[in-house]
């Protein structure tokens, strides 16, 4: 029997290798795709407790969450490239103008 | 809550399809293992009755933001750096962290669908809440040339008519206010997209 816990152990799972993402990579497209991992998680936890309280507020919510994942994602892929222009690269290591 | 098959094989799925994005060197690879995410996902959408936001998760994401994606990993061609070290000096420090995360986390939620009870208790909720509303509207007619308002309460059945009216009944603002914003991000990305930025003085 798949309850909702199920639901909430894999969105962590996904939430987890997200965060790995943002960590590990040096790839500045890589980790703006983690962190689309990380908000596919949050709306997986609002869907699977829609579905245990037979609430709607919550698919309405990830509604919101999709509509402000598609901003985030064409606002950080236009910083990436005007990063691009300026740096020739997409490494997180080459921005480093507020370094001390 | 559902078939077991479908849950463990989409869970699969998605699983492998994160883990691919965090572990593949060229962001190309990343970015279609991101598409089978989400693809898992959306499969997993329909298992836990949201017809709609399936429709919406293979839309938006795999069909406008992965276009983004790809295009940009176009534009900033990648293939150059394909010899320089891919993971951050501070990996093995990001994953221990990431695991305890993980530990902590994960042990917390077993731990408390095991001895509270909390979330697993009693059945899930009847589906057919999910898939139907009942809404108030009020209907106009011209009887002797008079016109005569009566309220009506009626169901609407389907997943997508019922977030609809949740959407625009309960949530007109936030929805106002996220176009809003959708108009926002596009003109900013449009001015950080331009290929001459002319100083402002």
């Amino acid at each position: 029997m798949i309850t909702v816990t199920h639901y909430v152990a894999l969105s962590f799972l996904l939430f987890a290798i997200g965060v790995t993402g943002v960590l590990i990579r040096r790839n500045l497209l890589t980790v703006l795709m983690s962190i689309e991992l990380i908000l596919n998680a949050a709306n997986l936890n609002l869907i699977a407790f829609s579905r245990q309280l037979g609430d709607l507020n919550g698919q309405v919510f990830t509604v919101f969450v999709i509509t402000l994942a598609a901003g985030e994602a064409a606002i950080g892929l236009a910083i990436i490239i005007s990063l691009y222009r300026l740096k020739n690269s997409v490494n997180l290591d080459a921005v480093s103008e507020l370094k001390g | 809550m559902t078939a077991p098959f479908f849950f463990w094989f989409f869970a699969a799925i998605v699983v492998f399809g994160a883990v691919g994005v965090v572990a593949m060197r060229q962001p190309v690879h990343s970015a279609l293992f991101l598409l089978l995410s989400f693809f898992g996902i959306a499969a997993l959408f329909i298992t836990l009755r949201a017809e709609f936001l399936a429709a919406v998760q293979i839309l938006v994401y795999a069909g406008g933001i992965m276009v983004l994606f790809l295009f940009t990993i176009m534009l900033v061609n990648i293939r150059r750096t394909a010899g320089e070290p891919f993971l951050h000096r501070q990996a093995g420090g990001a994953l221990l962290v990431a695991f305890l995360l993980l530990a902590v986390v994960g042990g917390t939620i077993v731990a408390s669908s095991r001895t509270s009870g909390l979330v697993d208790a009693g059945q899930p909720a009847d589906p057919a809440k999910l898939s139907s509303t009942t809404i108030t509207r009020t209907i106009t007619e011209t009887v002797d040339g008079k016109t005569v308002k009566t309220p009506v309460t009626e169901q609407v059945a389907g997943n997508s008519q019922a977030v609809a009216w949740s959407l625009y009944r309960d949530y007109l603002l936030p929805f106002e206010v996220a176009s809003v914003f959708l108009l926002v991000a596009m003109i900013g990305a449009v001015v950080l997209g331009k290929r001459t930025m002319e100083r402002v003085d």
